[in-house]
């Protein structure tokens, strides 16, 4: 039996599963079963819970979800059990990702009964399939928590021909977009479908990370990047046909525009590491120049560039604004640039407002701001009105949404090329060392200067086309921190939330930051309550971002590198003896 | 190796470095000439680190100059490096969150000429020169035996290997006089050997190399000369033996008991001190009080 002694362990834990171990694996399995069946009974009686859970028969609402996560704990039990054909499931081990499974289907399922109690006032108003969802998810908790700890290291995927590993990447995609789909058109009035939503989104998330999929998938897009780029850009750019309502398409462009900002100032925050909070000030450039050549009846120059000639303009002018603000402030290091920038903020918005021809020259129109900004026309295209496009029509804020995609992709696309070139890795070098960057000819000024420039510009760009889509600017969006993106605050904690450095964690960051909020207006006073302790929480348990740097791609090579702790250990008795000797 | 005749790659006269009232390094003259190695020793805090980073514009010295091949360096270090200097750091400076490989390509900085534009709009001269930049890059992790690690965060890279790496990073800007800032601090017998091969490697391949370092051995196996910094002076300089027997060397590294003064104060403290603790020790519950404290410090200590 040459294998007992290759794979002694693989052996032991193969002898200790034995009967306890998948007995509470089937009895997981049974419960994940029976909460699916537990959603296709009545949890109400009355329609006024939102998603109508009064039906036998089929499922609703908030249902759905314990529905989906019943589904996954069952599967992903039996995956454990060893069924032939979905071991591939579970590459880095089971259990870890049974528990949040089963922990996120039970806590959807007594959010939701909780809520109906709650919203309804009462116990009473429950049906028996609400005492039976709410008791049978609670099985698979017990369960799991009771099995053994089986994490391993990712193991080798099967080899799969390329175009089956297409296909998953096309298949994670469009099952991504349903997902943000789903969390978008959750009715904004109230507020339980969302919450459930998020619940369950989170869990779900963790456990597929522990289960090592989110590792594998990641491991396919870098394989496949212009597979993965070509995807991403069609699911972004079918998102605005399938939105019925224009408040889901508003949402969209909003997000895309602060994805894009986000992105822009990680050049400068993640990247070069100069921490920007003023950056805001530059979108107010850009969107204040393209308004007032945008030939409104409000601007005080009588002007009316066309669109592109607008956005560049907006893009020049924050340039040159911020080489006038870097240039005088970027040879100061580290906190003293976050405190000059954060004053410049404050400055423009001032600024702005004292422009009005009483306390100023007269080019701003003061609080009033620059409203009636004519809608855009481009070869005709009307963005104010809808169109047809084979059977699916997109509305305005779809339009100003593909419109504003067009900049996302060029943002993105600077940042990729810029950051894994020469000037990207001085960039990074300055962030990491900036004594040692210089002492290899890095000229550390220039650089910095280039960083905050091409951050200050594409800024820009993006607040042209954000003043035509509001149609109006007015200072008050360009405060440092406030309830209502953008400001400075928003921005950065996009980026550091998302992942600093990284294409997918601003765009991921500011997606969440800008959604959650927007979902949750219920909160009101508390919103910006909320915001600060998600903070704290995520950089508590996550400092490196959703997405992080770097470490992801090179998990493979940090694995075997077992003498990290050994080195540091070196190091330090070394110095004790150099220490000794002299 | 016998002095050329050749003019040197570095010509340092008159560096002087003043922090407010203290003087760190006093008008230093140093010449290194082309397939040199000289070694820069004295005790802790003699100013030799300070006098490389006048060299190489990390500081502004108060006066004097720095040549680089007869032409004047301005105090800034990226002028520096592009002028051919190339530095290493006491305490090892990696950019610990990038690769070995892009560590290497940060050294390549002053050596190619891309900027944003072409870095946006990627067109074949582009790719040529990352292309080249890597062939470089690579040929030089070879050269000290990291090749296989190119992938590797740097901090994940042991000790050894780090201090190696950030001499490839130093190389990477073809360097004509290569300055290593005790880059056997904390190493092994078997490293250290190494290392001064590789040293040796590094001036075969035609650069000067400056060294500081403390290891005696290593100094003298690898230096043609050497020259000696203590309080901020130049002592002596010249081959191995001629600093191995000066006097005065010995004296800065050893101290000098026979000259009394220092020792006789020191000792007349240590008498008062006992004298002063004797009364106190006296009492019982003092004296443990007291024994309790040495333990204690003696612990810190460790």
């Amino acid at each position: 039996m040459t294998t007992d002694k290759t794979q002694p362990t693989a052996v032991r834990k193969a002898g200790a599963t034995a009967p306890r171990t998948t007995l509470l694996r089937a009895l997981t399995a049974a419960g994940g079963a029976a909460a699916v069946v537990s959603t296709f009974l009545a949890w109400t009686w009355t329609a006024e819970f939102p998603g109508d859970l009064t039906f036998y028969g089929y499922p609703g609402g908030l249902q759905l979800l314990t529905l989906v996560l019943g589904i996954a704990t069952a599967v992903f039990a039996l995956a454990a059990l060893d069924l032939k054909g979905l071991r591939w499931l579970t590459p880095s081990g089971s259990t870890q990702a049974l528990r949040l499974l089963a922990l996120g289907t039970f806590a959807v399922t007594w959010f939701t009964v909780i809520a109906i109690a709650v919203d309804l006032d009462g116990l009473v108003n429950l049906e028996p399939g609400g005492w039976i969802a709410a008791v049978v998810t609670a099985v698979p908790v017990a369960t799991t928590f009771l099995l053994p700890d089986d994490s391993r290291p990712l193991c080798r995927p099967k080899e799969l021909p390329s175009w089956a590993e297409i296909l998953i990447i096309a298949a994670v995609f469009a099952v991504g977009l349903y997902v943000v789909n789903y969390g978008i058109q959750t009715d904004a009035d109230h507020p339980e479908p969302f919450l459930g939503f998020l619940i369950a989104v989170g869990f779900a998330a963790v456990a597929l990370a522990k289960a090592g999929l989110i590792g594998r998938i990641s491991e396919l897009t870098s394989t496949y990047r212009s597979v993965t780029l070509v995807a991403a850009l069609i699911t972004a750019i079918v998102f605005p046909f399938f939105q019925d309502k224009s408040s889901f398409t508003e949402l969209g462009v909003n997000i895309a525009i602060f994805a894009t900002v986000a992105l822009g100032l990680n050049i400068v925050v993640g990247l070069a590491g100069l921490l920007d909070l003023g950056y805001v000030a530059f979108l107010g450039v850009g969107a204040y120049t393209a308004a007032l050549v945008s030939g409104s009846t409000a601007s005080t120059i009588d002007v009316k560039f066309p669109f592109w000639a607008a956005v560049i303009t907006g893009g020049v002018v924050s340039l040159i604004f911020g080489v006038v603000i870097g240039a005088p402030t970027l040879r100061l290091r580290g906190d003293y640039l976050a405190i000059v920038t954060l004053g410049f903020g404050e400055i423009f918005r001032l600024a702005m407002l004292n422009l009005d021809g009483t306390s100023g020259p007269s080019v701003t129109n003061g609080p009033d701001g620059i409203p009636n900004i004519p809608p855009l026309e481009i070869f005709g295209f009307n963005f104010n009105d809808d169109h047809s496009v084979g059977g699916l029509t997109l509305d305005s804020n779809g339009n100003y949404y593909l419109l504003m995609l067009l900049v996302t992709v060029l943002v993105v696309l600077i940042f990729s090329r810029a950051g894994n070139s020469r000037i990207g890795r001085a960039w990074v070098a300055i962030r990491e060392d900036e004594t040692a960057a210089t002492a290899m000819g890095i000229n550390g000024f220039r650089v910095k200067l280039i960083a905050f420039a091409l951050g200050a510009t594409l800024a820009g760009v993006a607040g042209a086309v954000w003043a035509h889509f509001q149609s109006t600017v007015v200072p008050e969006q360009y405060v440092f921190a406030g309830p209502v993106p953008p400001n400075s605050t928003f921005l950065v904690a996009a980026v550091i939330l998302g992942g600093m450095g990284t294409i997918g964690g601003p765009l991921l960051g500011a997606t969440l930051l800008y959604l959650i909020p927007k979902k949750l207006e219920f909160l009101q006073d508390y919103q910006l309550l909320a915001f600060g302790i998600a903070l704290i929480l995520l950089m508590r348990f996550r400092p490196e971002g959703i997405v992080p740097n770097r470490r992801q791609q090179l998990e493979y090579h940090e694995t075997g590198q077992l003498d990290v702790p050994g080195a540091t250990g070196l190091k330090d008795s070394a110095v004790g003896v150099t220490k000794a000797e002299a | 190796m016998t002095t050329t005749t050749t003019s040197p790659v570095l010509t340092a006269t008159g560096v002087t470095m003043r922090f407010g009232g203290l003087t760190a390094v006093q008008s230093v003259d140093l010449d290194v000439h082309p397939g040199e190695i000289v070694g820069l020793i004295g005790p802790n805090g003699a100013g030799k680190t300070t006098f490389f980073n006048c060299l190489t514009g990390l500081y502004v010295p108060t006066e004097g100059s720095v040549a680089y091949q007869g032409t004047v360096l301005p105090p800034k270090p990226h002028l520096v490096t592009q002028a051919g200097i190339a530095r290493t750091f006491q305490n090892i400076r990696l950019f610990a969150n990038m690769t070995v490989l892009e560590n290497v390509l940060v050294g390549r900085h002053t050596r190619t000429r891309e900027g944003l534009w072409s870095a946006l709009l990627r067109g074949p001269g582009f790719k040529r020169a990352e292309a080249a930049s890597k062939t470089r890059a690579m040929e030089l992790l070879e050269f000290t035996g990291l090749a296989d690690k190119a992938d590797h965060l740097s901090r994940n890279l042991p000790y050894g290997e780090q201090r190696k790496l950030e001499i490839a990073r130093a190389l990477a800007s073809d360097p004509g006089l290569l300055l290593l800032d005790e880059p056997t601090a904390g190493m092994n017998p078997q490293e250290t050997r190494a290392t001064e091969e590789l040293v040796f490697a590094i001036r075969d391949l035609g650069t000067a190399v400056l060294v500081i370092e403390h290891d005696m051995r290593f100094i003298f196996n690898l230096c043609d000369r050497v020259a000696v910094l203590v309080q901020g002076q130049k002592l002596v300089e010249g081959t191995s033996e001629v600093v191995q027997s000066d006097e005065r060397v010995i004296a800065a590294y050893l101290g000098t008991p026979f000259e009394g003064a220092p020792g006789a104060e020191e000792a007349a403290e240590v008498e008062a001190a006992e004298a002063g603790a004797a009364p106190r020790a006296t009492g019982g519950a003092a004296q443990d009080e007291a024994q309790r404290g040495t333990t204690a410090r003696t612990e810190d200590g460790q």
